[in-house]
């Protein structure tokens, strides 16, 4: 990180140790995820998908519910308490899918504070409705036409423009990486999913699930789903990264199962590089996957043999929206839908009684155009 | 001692002011960079600072990211960079710094890069993205190797860490002049003065500003109060403005002689 952000990466990390032991800031925060945002979400039982794939029981935890339509509230809300604790007047944010773009805008909204996102030109251009719904909660959304005009250089514009504003302006970073304190401070917003998750699982079936699948691109919505169940040995993680054009292709996203060691936007975790250390272009037809980089728990994670982490391709994924569709009647979006799509694959060599808990982590109407294209709907 | 201690040590039996000259390494191509290097030598700049090509150097206003987005198209790469700097040192003593984004140092490796840097005649390292407390034994290892870290201190930087910074820098400190990225800017930042004075309380170590610096007045206002200057943005930019001109290296040269205030 550039020296210039040093001072408020401290303040960013003061403040949020204080907010975590202040019984008044949780309170407020509950508050506002209650109330504002809808939680607690469903945990549901997906019956039909469950019978079509041959496993015993698939929950839903139903991130798609939320206000704004995906678990990326559950981190800007606690994100923006703290800019309103440090006197910020401005947020910004980078957004690949445009949901955490949009969960931003929204609670700059609710708080009367100026808010600007970073977003990639290829990611203004296949998720529309999103750009449209931040404009109209008052944001200003900035095109980034740089490297691969995804995800990953909005982050980079960002900082740049942090650098410049950092007197005034939070970055409130959607993903479990950059910095820290960001990837455990995110985690830790994100971690009300696998709390809620955990309850509702154990009153439902007086036990334990044996697995816990989620989507990876950055990999707020999976840590937030498996942290909380860390330490329930049983409990198998799964997170699931986009292999966007096939692994061999060279064309994908699958930083934990294809990466190497690396550092990017403040944190050593996975990387997609080559040999010269020089960062990969990513690809996905889930903007939200569609990153180079991971958090630097999940590398942990894998490192220790605590998750395991697989990779599903773009075509397989558009098969796992329309599943979950034609079966449930919920349309995913396109990240989760990696994630749908994985439980075929272990349907085929997991136990006949598993309950199996899948992190749905948006919903899919910002993906409806994009998808009729590919599919000639 | 080396290079760029002595550069600093007969600046200031001189009673001078160092001009250190940054460009993008093989933008518009490396043999282009050796030329301008030459050049700059010639044209009285003191230390040359040559940027590493990085995907995403957020560090970076426009010009210098397009400049590495073209060098990276050409393949331009540290091994590259580092077989240019060995053949330059059969010509020219001019101290050389290498400022680098952390990832291509930790993919090559660390230790493996210092000493292959040393072994090719680089004098310093720069390294915008990597905050001294994570880079402690890079500069140790460095350090131990005779080449220079050095170190930033910006405008947001606690009192605190000033104290830290300038002691563990070496060869100079970076004092960048303002919140933002490199760039050209109209005006130089205000309270420059004022923090280099806070700076020098804590140490003899030289400190030099860049960021924003484009012009000569804005280089003697500098000089006023620091031990040197950088520029770099308006010097790639000058590159930029005449690719494909065969009188490049020399306009840029003229371009630098201006800034510097010695005659054309």
């Amino acid at each position: 990180m550039p020296e210039t952000l040093v001072f408020a990466l401290e303040e960013l990390e003061k403040e949020y140790v204080k907010a975590t032991s202040d019984t008044k800031f949780k309170e407020q925060l509950r508050y506002y995820l209650s109330e504002y945002a809808g939680r607690p979400t469903p945990l549901y039982l997906a019956r039909r998908l469950s019978e079509r794939l041959g496993i015993a029981k698939i929950y839903l935890k139903r991130e798609d519910l939320l206000h704004t339509g995906a678990h990326k509230i559950n981190n800007t809300l606690g994100q923006v308490l703290l800019a309103l604790k440090m006197k910020k007047v401005r947020v910004i944010a980078e957004t690949g899918a445009g949901q955490h773009g949009v969960a931003t805008a929204t609670v700059a909204a609710l708080f009367g504070l100026k808010c600007d996102v970073y977003m990639g030109t290829e990611d203004i251009r296949r998720q529309r409705l999103n750009v449209f719904r931040m404009k109209l909660l008052g944001a200003r959304v900035i095109p980034v036409d740089s490297g691969s005009r995804t995800l990953k250089d909005a982050m980079t514009e960002a900082l740049r423009d942090w650098v410049t504003n950092v007197r005034d302006t939070h970055y409130i970073i959607g993903t479990v990486a950059g910095p820290h304190p960001y990837p455990q401070m995110v985690r830790d917003f994100q971690s009300v999913i696998g709390k809620e998750a955990k309850q509702q699982i154990l009153k439902k079936e007086k036990r334990l699930p044996d697995y816990l699948v989620a989507c990876v691109g950055g990999g707020s919505n999976a840590m937030g789903l498996f942290h909380p169940f860390f330490k329930e040995r049983s409990v198998k993680f799964i997170g699931v990264e986009a292999a966007g054009l096939g692994l061999s292709s060279g064309r994908h996203a699958a930083t934990l199962v294809a990466g190497s060691p690396g550092v990017l936007h403040g944190c050593k975790s996975d990387l997609l590089e080559d040999k010269f250390g020089q960062v990969k272009i990513a690809h996905s037809i889930a903007a939200g996957l569609d990153y180079p980089g991971v958090g630097p728990e999940h590398a942990y994670y894998k490192s220790i043999g605590r998750a395991s982490y697989a990779a599903v391709s773009d075509k397989e994924a558009l098969e796992g929206f329309t599943l979950l569709s034609e079966t449930e009647g919920i349309i995913p979006a396109l990240e989760p839908a990696h994630a749908i799509f994985y439980l075929k694959k272990l349907s085929r060599r997991i136990k006949k009684n598993s309950i199996v808990v899948v992190c749905l982590s948006g919903r899919g109407d910002k993906d409806t155009e994009e998808v009729s294209m590919r599919l000639g709907l | 001692m080396n290079r760029i201690e002595k550069k600093f040590n007969e600046l200031k039996r001189n009673n001078r002011k160092a001009f250190i000259a940054f460009i993008t390494a093989g933008y518009p191509d490396l043999r282009t960079t050796a030329r301008l290097a030459m050049e700059f030598e010639r044209s009285g700049v003191d230390i040359l600072e040559l940027g590493v090509p990085f995907s995403d150097p957020m560090a970076d206003g426009p010009i210098i990211q397009a400049a590495s987005q073209a060098a990276l198209k050409k393949k331009v790469n540290m091994g590259g960079i580092l077989e240019l700097v060995k053949k330059l040192r059969r010509y020219s003593q001019i101290p050389i710094c290498l400022m680098t984004y952390y990832n291509p140092v930790f993919c090559f490796g660390q230790e493996r890069f210092i000493r292959l840097a040393r072994t090719c005649g680089v004098d310093g390292l720069i390294i915008p993205d990597l905050p001294p407390e994570e880079g402690k034994g890079l500069i140790k290892y460095a350090a131990k190797s005779g080449i220079d870290v050095i170190c930033f201190i910006s405008p947001t930087t606690s009192l605190q860490r000033i104290k830290y910074i300038a002691g563990i820098s070496r060869g100079f400190i970076y004092y960048v002049s303002l919140t933002g990225v490199t760039g050209a800017r109209k005006y130089l930042a205000t309270g420059i003065a004022g923090r280099l004075k806070l700076v020098k309380k804590y140490t003899a170590k030289p400190v030099c500003v860049g960021f924003g610096v484009s012009r000569h007045s804005q280089v003697a206002d500098i000089n006023r109060v620091a031990d040197g200057v950088i520029v770099g943005s308006a010097i790639v930019k000058k590159i930029e403005e005449h690719l494909g001109d065969p009188g490049l290296v020399s306009k840029v040269g003229d371009f630098v002689r201006n800034l510097k205030g010695s005659r054309v």
